[in-house]
């Protein structure tokens, strides 16, 4: 059977893991790692454990705990067309419409169930270059390189619920805005009324073409590169050199300690994770990984990869003139975004990702907002109130799912009832048994205090402020008191924080957040509201610095 | 009649039997003040956000004036003082402390410990329920489901896991007891009550002292983990051990009864239900059926135990720091704002994001142990009562408000079906 828990939401309850100990297991505190492909046989058990998950994250193949709104907004089923009275346009469009869906992964998924649930009964394709029905990425660069699950068996449940004709393994060459279809790598084409653009990512490969096709290099999306990479991991090489310390590359290096192999993570930045958390945490998860056994050399480069006669990946030559003998490396790069194919499509598409407003809707080239093309997840840019308007691009799980069924919901509503796209930016990473949670955008700061806790124990959260007010938060094995910040950030909460709490550090000093590039003067608005349906930004003048 | 003395109501004892039409009423004000000067919140989402509020704490220390140990320590007699408990600290010490207690009874140390429970469970659920033909009271066949199988149960359980013999419960019984009595807040005042928590909670730890030096070698129980225990903070000083051993003795006692009870009755009511769970051809049922006793009729109603460490503004209202704040669970399980028809025994519902359990930090630690008793529990009875009828409808409550449940849940029945072949038994459950 198929198993996805929405680590967006868990927060380390470990119900699971008592339920179904053969599925679920903790690491450390509170992470969670799982088999997302469960022996049949388990099934009474994964039924316990997803009926216990005090914050319902776990769904599976039949049994519906995806998705946060799923029972609130209960299912209408579709009216009987009964008199040809009159149907508002979108009411028939809702009816007979016909929605194309590019990309065949996490956001498009979620959308075409969302569309379905909400009551679209038009005709729904599904195009996707992979030959793969959709998958769940997360899982790749953690279960499986560790080897409790396989590369091929990240399936994402209740694909058959959405009754859509799947185009799987043919790539979208082109986009005829004004004819209205998409046109398919097989000469074909596809008229639609209204798309959804949801193509995601790629990894960023070495920059060295010879070099990067070395025996023994490696980049980390798909379930071909993890299933290459598991292989030459468990083959018992000598050194493993990971090329870039961000979420993949950190993760990366954590399964190769988990298999007791020696590795080396080089990133030209100061701290690992500075990207995302800046570089005052950064050092934290710096010491995190040192301490695990991870040779970390910041502020270094690969100058180049060498490799022997029979083009196998041997050595490493790094920017401050040491060398490493490796047999396995991994580009953990960044990524590119899934664009070429909307070249010439007249859309605001290209190396940012496609441009979108907060209903989801895809800019043209002059900035002016479509009616019918709409965006979602990793591929998509869209401006974020909270975060002064500024357009985000997010590669987080949570948000692709959000973020698909806002899109889906405001493709089949009239003007007056779509919702803007205002979830808070969350993620998760599972690393050196480590969970890491972060809520809001952390680079958004000019100052970071630990509000609670011990960083020395890695047990702590982190909260950002920007101008005076609290604009992110990281847990480190914390996770249950995230929500909380959460709302903070929604309210434009003031920072550094000044209330009494449990577990305060005796220094509650901010410092400075170290952050790559900090923000530019913006607008304060307060959110309120906690369903999709609710949310809604509010101008504010909060006299902050 | 003012919002004020809804929740008087709600803790007098003449609204036991069903307080949920005064809790729909204390819901419109979402937070009210009491009589006592506590806080009660009774809405979904407001609960849910305190229950995750680091400006709340646990610990009643942080109560101006709080002075439960006082009288214990000056007269100098009676059993020597207990830290507190895992449930009435903070982090960073609850952590430390229930991370031992993790240590030596679930994932990551010991994973399987309560999935290798269940065939004992069944067993003794088993034995209970064979025991029933026997117990002919008043010449009908009639058993009290809480005297004769929702409390025994349960204690044999807890017994079994901490490796406290079975037969001293009566010694422990009475102690138990004026535990439970103390967390009623209609028989004093908070300080006085918990002054007597302490005390009732020092016996029992002096029970378990004497117990642990007539040991010898550490078994495999819960207990024995904890003194001899392994691992980077252990082991646990053994005043903390003795403190949460009591803890989990009584939490393991004077809860599960309750759920087994209300579910049974539960089911008495909605004999479809019942009858579902007979015929035994949906695997998943129990576990539905579980899940929504314990939104719809939960075993705790309400915490009492968290304290304000700054003004925090709930629902429009401040409530000041130092104060003490009442999270009615109960009523928050049963929101209309955030449960679709919350009056309505389902337990085909989906996304059931309950409160039974509470939530935050101090989640129960004991659930993963409760869910698969009260599941076994309801499905024996269900599949070995032949044609049960409730004697009495209400039954006789107990007094307390908190741990809220049926004195004695009299039952008629026609026969006792025989279990099923162990060949056909589940090892797990179905
Ligand atoms: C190894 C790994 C670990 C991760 N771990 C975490 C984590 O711990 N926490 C977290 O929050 N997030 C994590 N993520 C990120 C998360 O998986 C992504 O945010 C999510 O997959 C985004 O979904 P998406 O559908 O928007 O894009 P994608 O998953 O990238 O899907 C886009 C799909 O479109 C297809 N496509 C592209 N171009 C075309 C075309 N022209 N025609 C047809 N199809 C096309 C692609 O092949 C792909 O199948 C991880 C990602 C990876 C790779
Ligand atoms: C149906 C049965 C049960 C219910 C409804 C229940 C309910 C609860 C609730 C609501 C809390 C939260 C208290 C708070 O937040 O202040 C709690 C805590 C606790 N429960 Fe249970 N419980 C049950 C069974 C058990 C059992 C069987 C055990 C022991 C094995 C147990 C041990 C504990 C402990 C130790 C805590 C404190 C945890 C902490 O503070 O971290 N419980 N329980
Ligand atoms: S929150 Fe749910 S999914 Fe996460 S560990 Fe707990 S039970 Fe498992």
């Amino acid at each position: 059977m198929k198993v996805v828990v929405d680590l967006t939401r868990c927060q380390g309850y470990a119900q699971c893991a008592f339920a179904a100990p053969d599925v679920f297991t903790i690491q450390g505190d509170e992470a969670l790692l799982y088999d997302p492909a469960p022996d049949d046989a388990q099934r009474e058990k994964i039924v316990r454990a997803a009926a216990a998950c005090p914050v319902q994250a776990i769904a599976l193949e039949r049994y519906d705990r995806f998705g946060r709104e799923e029972v609130r907004r209960p299912h209408q089923p579709p009216e009987a067309v009964a008199h040809a009275a009159a149907v508002s346009p979108e009411e028939a469009f809702k009816r007979n419409g016909r929605i194309v869906i590019v990309g065949a992964s996490l956001a498009g998924l979620q959308a075409g169930r969302t569309l379905r649930r909400d009551g679209f009964t038009g005709s729904l394709t599904v195009i996707g270059d992979e030959p793969y029905p959709p998958y769940d990425r997360p899982p790749l660069s953690k279960q499986v390189l560790i080897g409790q699950a396989s590369a091929r068996a990240t399936a994402l449940p209740r694909r058959d619920e959405i009754d859509a004709h799947w185009r799987l393994g043919v790539p979208a060459t082109g986009l005829d805005l004004r004819g209205k279809h998409v046109l398919l790598a097989d000469g074909q084409t596809v008229g639609f009324d209204r798309l959804l653009i949801a193509t995601g990512l790629r990894a960023r490969p070495w920059p060295n073409e010879a070099e990067a096709r070395l025996d023994g290099m490696f980049t980390v999306r798909t379930p071909d590169d993890v299933e290459g990479l598991r292989q030459a991991l468990t083959a018992g090489p000598g050194r493993v050199l990971v090329i870039g310390a961000g979420f993949t590359g950190c993760e990366v290096a954590s399964a190769c300690r988990e298999l007791d192999l020696a590795v080396t993570v080089v990133d030209r930045g100061p701290a690992p994770l500075t990207g995302a958390l800046g570089a005052v945490i950064g050092g934290v998860a710096a010491e995190m990984m040192r301490g695990h056994g991870v040779d970390l050399r910041c502020g270094v480069q690969v100058a180049a990869l060498e490799g022997d006669g029979d083009g196998r990946l041997r050595r490493a030559r790094l920017s401050d003139g040491s060398t490493l003998d490796v047999d396995v490396a991994v580009a953990a790069l960044g990524s590119i975004r899934n664009v070429e194919w909307l070249e010439g499509s007249g859309l605001a598409a290209g190396v940012w990702g496609v441009g979108c407003d907060a209903g989801c809707r895809a800019f043209d080239l002059n900035g002016v907002v479509t009616d019918d093309v709409f965006v979602a997840g990793d591929v998509a840019r869209s401006p974020h109130p909270v975060y002064g308007y500024q357009f985000l691009a997010l590669e987080h799980w949570g948000n692709a799912v959000a973020q698909a069924e806002i899109a889906a919901h405001n493709m089949i509503s009239a003007q007056s009832e779509r919702w803007p796209h205002l979830a808070l930016p969350e993620f998760w990473s599972t690393q050196f048994g480590t969970e890491i949670k972060s809520v809001g955008v952390p680079t958004y700061a000019d100052h970071v205090v630990i509000a609670q806790g011990s960083v020395v124990e890695r047990r702590f959260v982190a909260v950002y402020g920007y101008r005076g007010r609290i604009t992110a938060a990281v847990a480190f094995n914390q996770a249950k008191w995230l929500e909380f910040y959460e709302r903070l950030i929604d309210r434009a909460a003031p920072f550094p924080p000044s209330f009494r709490t449990v577990d305060e550090p005796a220094d509650r000093r901010p410092v400075a957040a170290e952050v790559p590039d900090g923000p530019t003067p913006q607008a304060t608005v307060v959110v309120t509201g906690h369903r999709p349906s609710e949310r809604r930004a509010t101008l504010v003048r909060k006299t902050y610095l | 009649m003012s919002q004020d003395s809804v929740w008087e109501q709600i803790l007098d004892y003449s609204s036991r039997a069903d307080p949920f039409p005064l809790y729909a009423e204390l819901r419109r004000t979402p937070v009210v003040r009491a009589q006592d000067g506590s806080y009660v919140v009774s809405t979904f989402q407001e609960i849910v956000a305190l229950l995750g509020d680091p400006r709340l704490s646990s610990d009643p220390h942080n109560l101006p004036g709080y002075d439960a140990e006082a009288p214990a320590q000056a007269s100098g007699e009676g059993p020597p003082g207990l830290p507190p408990s895992v449930i009435f600290i903070d982090p960073p010490e609850h952590d430390r402390i229930r991370r031992l207690l993790t240590r030596n009874f679930g994932p990551p140390h010991r994973p399987g410990r309560i999935d290798g429970m269940i065939p004992d469970l069944l067993e003794i659920v088993t034995s209970l329920i064979d025991d029933f033909a026997g117990k002919d009271r008043s010449g009908t066949r009639r058993v009290d489901i809480v005297d004769d199988f929702a409390y025994p149960f349960p204690v044999t359980v807890i017994c079994r896991l901490l490796g406290v013999p079975r037969e001293d419960e009566p010694r422990f019984h009475a102690w138990s007891e004026a535990l439970i009595e103390a967390g009623d807040p209609t028989t004093g005042e908070f300080a006085e009550r918990q002054r007597r928590r302490s005390t009732a909670n020092a016996d029992i730890g002096q029970y378990f002292a004497r117990l642990l030096d007539a040991r010898g070698e550490p078994g495999d129980d819960l207990l024995s983990g904890l003194v001899s225990g392994d691992g980077p903070e252990a082991p646990m000083p053994l005043k903390e051990v003795l403190a949460n051993a009591a803890l989990l003795l009584v939490a393991g006692h004077e809860t599960t009864v309750n759920l087994i009870a209300n579910g049974m009755l539960t089911l008495l009511r909605h004999p479809e239900v019942l009858d579902r769970l007979r015929r035994g051809d949906e695997p998943d049922l129990a576990v539905r059926v579980v899940e929504e006793l314990l939104r719809y009729e939960p075993p705790v109603q309400f915490l009492e135990n968290r304290f304000t460490l700054d003004d925090i503004e709930v629902a429009g209202t401040i409530i000041p720091r130092g104060s003490r704040v009442n999270l009615v669970l109960a009523a928050g399980s049963r929101d209309p704002a955030d449960v679709p028809d919350p009056d309505r025994f389902d337990p085909d519902r989906e996304h059931n994001e309950h409160l039974g359990f509470g939530g935050g930090i101090h989640y129960c630690f004991g659930a993963p142990l409760a869910r698969p008793e009260a599941q076994i529990a309801l499905t024996e009875l269900a599949r070995r009562l032949e044609n049960p009828r409730l004697v009495a409808d209400p039954p006789r409550y107990r007094p307390n408000p908190v741990l809220r449940g049926p004195r004695h849940l009299l039952v008629e029945f026609d026969g006792i079906s025989p279990t099923r072949p162990a060949s056909k038994r589940p090892t797990t459950l179905g």
